[in-house]
């Protein structure tokens, strides 16, 4: 049986209350008569063969590149690089779609005679991947065979030995990236693509770049001129990586672009209510819905964190290509957006979202404020192509608790942000020219980036950029159930219920608005027109 | 003519000036009285000139603050050109003046002696050297003063007048008249000398058997209680305060034996008593060196009516303790009959009689005495003063540290020994409960609220200590007659009667007590009148601005409970079993549990002996596989043990300039991913051989005392002043750490340095791990098997 498209449910009174995520909780929600409710396509059925299509993908390149096995030769430097911790999400269940690309990779190296492989972890400025975190990610196999041997490495932006700068790109944009990805024979890298705006050339030109290069593009500027991320032709961001991607082309650093899509099944059997739609659960799903919400509410904070963290996607391969950069990425895009993409008609006065308890930024980890804000505001409100979900002037509802909680080992430059300078300013842009200087160049940031699992001191400023355009856009953004010295600190305003946020939105939007809820998870790309 | 004009030009010398009753004395006489100039009898300090004191505690007093608006600009230099200040103390023969300062006190015209030990716990020997002896010490300099004028010509000082008091008449009931004392059939006859002699060798004595065991051992033993590992030196210190608070103790004690057996109700009338004999003995019409004296004897002093403002105080008075202690809600009744008469007198009258009794001169072959009081022309009933008190406080509450209003007990005038029961029983409690946190391995908050409760146990304390010297002065039911002051005042024209008031009919008890004295001691008492938690975040601001000024320009920090939650055992725990298989972990815990209290018990008693001890576990360990454990301790453990405010103050340290530093008795290996936090780190280090730890520490590890003296030394080697710098740390026993800076700062302090910082009005800070940062709660590594060996050889040692 095909899986369903996604599509829009107008609300009426015989509508059951819709699923509503609230951190690390979720419950049941009455959205008014009237209002949009945006489902998600159903997840397409995985590959039988994940294994083959990945080996006939590598023999059978797209576009202008040569078949992986034609590349590789005896003697020849291969480096070979993947996406992080950050994707997919949640984390799928083993084998990680990486372990079986990079597999299939090192077997042919393996029969072409190639001994000088490097693994590298393209971080940007995230966090350093734990031990189990990687052993995941490649399996134990791989792990055990290059880590040992220092040939497991992780992407350092804020190491000089190991950066090669290859020139500035027309536009004056520094491009600054991994040493040993720049001088080997071969590039390899592994892409998920969870979502349109990733792969492409940001894989190189931004995952192995570093601080100097990157701060061309992640800036208040470049983010307000990204309409939407998701949309190649409208971001600042995907063209600025382009620039990059073909600079680095032109210095003669031979890229082998494997990318890939997953289907949107994103929870577990136990789990699969959650992407169900209300309607259709079964006493089962009832159940389920029962017994978990009530177990997330009780449970201990830290316990209730550590239940869903411990959640794997049954996430399964869809669709892989490999070869020349743009033509993969351009395959790949259609992909996602035929897999998440939703036809909305129509503006909304006001969206409402309910924020799950993860974002790539918290794998493991805790969502604190600035990940609250950049979920809802820099990646739910950036997933639509040609126009926002909601009207410029209007109003974002989000639901999420918003405690001012952050992860020390992984955010220390984010409680001094948080402290700082969100005491001071809310101002992407006077921010970033008071503030961002001093936190991306502070020795004990990047100390705690090479050496621990923190994210670059940047990084939180680069969180609040990814805002700036539905900051800019919105009248009004109101966090149903957030902390409310939290959620004021954030600039923003809190609400009890949905009905109060309603009512304080009523001076932005008028007597009668309209709704629009997104219901995601499972992604979902709107299609406004 | 009037006062004013009688005493015109005439130079004052003043003892006691920087008393309650001398500060309004040489205000009112260069106020009122034009041209007059005082030289003032001041005790030199260890660095400040004897002007410079008279400066600073005199005149910079609120008291002057009339005189500075009337004199606007010139008020400097006026005081400059009037007031004189002489190095000397009552306590030595001559005053201990140099000849300059007497030939000073040969250039005045009169001199006022109103220095006294008035405090009800004045040791007794102290009472005796100042209210006994002082008196004759000031008249012998009085003659040789006079004697240096006639010399060159003058005539030197032509009156003495010696303040006194009212309760010299001991605690007999009926009228007590303007005599001296011996004239009365009830006197008992004391020999001052050998008063004086006894209360020295009772001092000798104590000084002796206070140094001796069991005494000398016990105090020790206190002061190691009470500061723990905090080193032999500060332990020393402290120790030999308590021994003198011992010996004090015993005299106070024998002061108010001795007095009490004699009839007055405590060393302060007792020895002012003898002090009136001492000096008419030496000095009176009858002695061999006769000179003009007259005496003054107030009552109670309190603040003042109207000049120089009404309602000035200095200094905790007698009634204040008791008054603020029964606002707050500590004493709930007080002892008394209702319509006994409490004898108040305003600072202003007094000092207005005494200027009276001057323009007045001396008597003719006698020594003139006056009494000013209130008790016979003007009474305040007892249990007047109590409603009074009691419906200004139900309509001013004060306020708790929560900042909620102290409702105030009804009072009943119970017996004095039943509120001394009570008091006591608060007392004791308070003491139990106080001994018993201190015992509790508290910080923060807990160990705020028991300094919290000290505090309140030593108001209570003196609040007790008011009440036993009260009652014996309620119970003096003696009237003092004051017809001889008032004869002063009725010859008067109505000028010096408006000018110089010490008439206490004037008073309107009412309006006083309401109006002038209640307000007066609430401000004075620092307390809080307002809801709210406002001063208290003042205070707090005001502390973090100090330590974050550009000027400073050190900040040492301690690491254990000041940066992170963690110590010395959590951090060999999970190294130890970062590498141990499941089955040899359960008996590694239960070891280590087991071990715990003698560990607590050891680090309790000696912190260097503890980690020689504690670190022999090591031996055997390969430092690398410790090193990059280490690194993973730090990301998985430490890290998220931290307190962010810590680290982010470090930073602030360093965005400002200042040097920062650590010191911590954690090995080098475990610290060294904390390195670049700071400047530098100096930090315990154990030798290596071949590879693997020796367990022994290569020097003395930077602990307790040897962290002041490394502080130092680091100080010196570059330059910094430790004056200018902050300290960080969290418990007493970095106390010598702390007090080698110029700003200490308790942060998350344990119940003894909460207590100390408490007491010292050090910035107190609480800083918590980040909310939500999740770590083991069992400080136990990753369960992983890779590499057992590592583990095994440091487990080991201690499962043994």
């Amino acid at each position: 049986m095909n899986p369903r498209p996604g599509f829009v449910l107008e609300v009426d009174r015989s509508t059951p209350p819709t699923l509503m995520w609230k951190g690390e909780s979720f419950g049941l929600q009455k959205l008014p008569t009237g209002s949009r409710i945006v489902y998600a396509p159903e997840p397409f059925d995985a590959l039988e063969d994940p294994q083959g299509a990945i080996r006939d993908a590598l023999e059978n390149p797209t576009g202008d590149q040569k078949p992986l096995s034609a590349l590789l030769f005896a003697g020849m430097r291969l480096t070979i690089c993947f996406d992080d911790i950050s994707l997919p999400l949640p984390p799928m269940l083993a084998p990680d779609i990486r372990q079986m690309v990079i597999e299939a990779v090192l077997d042919q190296a393996a029969e072409s005679g190639v001994d000088d492989v490097v693994l590298i972890a393209a971080l940007a400025l995230h966090r350093r991947m734990t031990e189990p975190e990687l052993r995941h990610a490649l399996g134990s196999r791989v792990y055990d065979a290059f880590a040992p041997h220092g040939l497991l490495m992780q992407h350092d932006a804020e190491d000089p030995s190991n950066l090669i700068h290859l020139g500035q790109t027309d536009h004056g944009e520094d491009v600054e990236i991994n040493k040993r990805a720049a001088e080997s024979d071969l590039l390899v890298y592994v892409n998920i693509n969870l979502v349109a705006m990733d792969g492409g050339h940001k894989s190189v030109a931004t995952g192995l770049a570093s601080y100097k290069s990157l701060r061309h593009h992640h800036n208040p500027k470049t983010m307000r001129h990204s309409k939407s991320f998701m949309h190649a032709p409208s971001s600042e961001l995907h063209s600025a990586n382009w620039r990059m991607g073909r600079l680095i082309k032109d210095s003669g650093v031979n890229i082998f672009q494997i990318e890939t899509t997953l289907n949107t099944n994103t929870f577990p059997e136990s789990f699969q209510f959650l992407q169900k739609r209300e309607w259709e659960w079964g006493i089962k799903d009832r159940m389920a819905f029962a017994a978990s919400s009530r177990a997330l509410d009780l449970a201990p904070r830290k316990m209730a964190r550590n239940i869903l963290q411990g959640i794997k996607a049954p996430h399964a391969l869809r669709t892989v290509y490999a070869g020349e950069v743009e033509a993969v990425h351009e395959k790949i895009t259609a992909d996602v957006w035929e897999q998440q993409g939703v036809a909305v008609s129509g503006q909304t006065d006001i969206v409402t979202m309910g924020l799950p308890y993860i974002s790539p930024y918290n794998v493991n980890s805790i969502m604190n404020p600035i990940l609250v804000a950049c979920l809802g505001l820099g990646y739910f409100f950036n997933s639509y192509r040609g126009k926002p979900v909601v009207r410029e002037g209007g109003v974002a509802i989000l639901f999420h608790p918003t405690r001012p909680e952050f992860h020390p080992g992984h955010h220390p430059s984010y409680i001094d942000f948080f402290e700082q300078v969100l005491t001071e300013t809310t101002d992407p842009v006077v921010m970033s020219e008071r503030y961002e200087e001093a936190y991306a160049t502070d020795p004990w940031y990047i100390h705690l980036y090479r050496t621990g699992h923190a994210y670059h001191g940047v990084h939180p400023f680069y969180m609040w950029y990814w805002c700036s355009h539905a900051m800019e856009h919105l009248s009004k953004v109101i966090i149903v159930g957030g902390d409310p010295a939290t959620v004021r600190r954030l600039g923003f305003q809190s609400a009890t219920t949905l009905d109060d946020a309603l009512e304080m939105a009523k001076d932005s939007v008028g007597m009668s608005p309209t709704i629009t809820h997104l219901h995601t998870p499972p992604l979902l790309m709107a299609d406004v027109t | 003519m009037g006062v004013s004009q009688t005493l015109a030009g005439k130079r004052f010398f003043v003892t006691g000036g920087t008393g309650f009753l001398g500060t309004a004395l040489i205000e009112r006489i260069l106020r009122s009285i034009p041209d007059s100039s005082v030289v003032l009898l001041i005790r030199p300090g260890r660095r400040a000139t004897p002007m410079d004191r008279a400066l600073k505690e005199i005149v910079r007093n609120d008291c002057f603050d009339r005189l500075r608006d009337e004199w606007g600009d010139e008020f400097l230099t006026r005081i400059e050109q009037r007031v004189f200040a002489v190095g000397g103390d009552v306590t030595r023969d001559l005053l201990g003046l140099d000849d300059e300062g007497l030939s000073l006190l040969a250039t005045c015209d009169l001199m006022i002696h109103s220095a006294a030990a008035v405090s009800f716990d004045s040791p007794l020997d102290q009472a005796v050297e100042i209210n006994l002896l002082g008196p004759s010490r000031v008249a012998d300099a009085m003659a040789v003063g006079r004697t240096l004028a006639a010399s060159s010509g003058t005539s030197g000082p032509q009156h003495l007048i010696a303040v006194s008091t009212c309760y010299v008449a001991s605690t007999f009931q009926g009228e007590a008249k303007e005599h001296l004392l011996g004239d009365h059939r009830f006197d008992v006859a004391v020999d001052w000398h050998s008063e004086v002699d006894t209360a020295r060798r009772l001092r000798n004595d104590l000084e002796a058997e206070s140094r001796r065991s069991p005494i000398q051992d016990e105090v020790t033993k206190r002061a190691r209680r009470e500061l723990g590992a905090a080193g032999s030196h500060v332990v020393a210190i402290r120790a030999e305060k308590l021994r003198d608070e011992w010996v004090r103790e015993r005299l106070v004690e024998a002061g108010n034996t001795r007095s009490r057996a004699l009839g007055w109700p405590d060393a302060y009338p007792y020895t002012k008593a003898l002090g009136e004999r001492a000096l008419v003995e030496q000095h009176g019409p009858k002695s061999t060196s006769p000179l003009p004296i007259s005496i003054v004897r107030p009552s109670i002093i309190e603040s003042s009516l109207s000049e120089p403002v009404p309602g000035w105080i200095r200094g905790f008075r007698m009634a204040e303790p008791i008054i603020i202690s029964y606002a707050r809600g500590l004493l709930r009744e007080f002892p008394g009959v209702p319509e006994g008469i409490v004898d108040v007198i305003p600072v202003d009258m007094v000092v207005a009689d005494i200027i009276a009794v001057a323009a007045h001169g001396p008597a003719d072959s006698e020594v003139a005495v006056y009494q000013v009081a209130s008790g016979v022309r003007n009474p305040l009933r007892y249990g007047h003063l109590v409603e009074l008190v009691q419906s200004w406080f139900t309509e001013r509450p004060l306020y708790d540290d929560q900042g909620q209003p102290i409702s105030v007990p009804e009072w009943s005038f119970p017996g004095r020994g039943r509120v001394q029961r009570q008091l006591k029983r608060a007392t004791s409690t308070i003491d139990t409960v106080e001994r018993v946190l201190g015992a509790l391995p508290l910080r923060g908050k807990q160990a705020a609220l028991s300094a919290r409760l000290e505090e309140n146990n030593q108001t209570a304390k003196r609040a007790l200590g008011y009440v036993e010297l009260y009652g014996s002065y309620s119970e003096t039911e003696a009237r003092y007659r004051i017809d001889r002051s008032l004869a002063l005042y009725d010859a008067f024209d109505d000028a010096d009667r408006e000018l110089f008031n010490f008439d206490p009919l004037t008073i309107n008890w009412d309006s006083y007590v309401y109006d002038v004295h209640l307000p007066s001691v609430v401000k004075h008492a620092r307390v809080r009148t307002a809801p709210g938690t406002q001063v208290m975040a003042d205070r707090q601001d005001r502390g973090r601005a100090a330590v974050l000024s550009p000027d400073r320009q050190l900040a040492v920090f301690d690491l254990e409970h000041t940066l992170m939650a963690s110590n010395v055992v959590d951090t060999y725990a999970w190294l130890a079993s970062r590498h141990l298989p499941l089955s040899e972990r359960v008996a590694f815990v239960a070891e280590l549990v087991k071990n715990g209290p003698q560990l607590l018990a050891l680090d309790r008693r000696d912190r260097g002996d503890f980690l020689r001890t504690f670190y022999l576990r090591y031996k055997g360990a390969s430092v690398e596989q410790l090193r990059s454990d280490s690194w993973e301790l730090f990301n998985e453990q430490l890290l998220l043990r931290s307190y962010p405010e810590g680290i982010a103050r470090v930073r602030e340290h360093r965005r400002l300039g200042h040097r920062t530093l650590l010191i911590t008795g954690a090995l080098d290996l475990v610290v060294e991913p904390l390195a670049p936090l700071f400047d530098d780190v100096i930090c315990a280090k154990l030798g290596v051989e071949n590879g693997r730890l020796t367990g022994r520490m290569e020097e003395l590890p930077p602990i307790g005392e040897a962290r002041a003296n490394v502080l130092e030394e680091y100080a010196d080697t570059h330059g910094l002043k430790l004056s200018e710098s902050v300290a960080y740390a969290d418990s007493a026993s970095d106390l010598a750490l702390l007090e080698a800076v110029g700003f200490p700062v308790a942060v998350n302090p344990e119940s003894r340095l909460a207590l100390i910082a408490r007491r010292r009005g050090w910035l107190v800070e609480d800083w918590a791990r980040a909310k939500g940062g999740s770590s083991r709660s069992v400080p136990l590594g990753r369960f992983d098997t890779t590499a057992p060996g590592a583990s095994r050889t440091i487990a080991r040692r201690f499962t043994r």
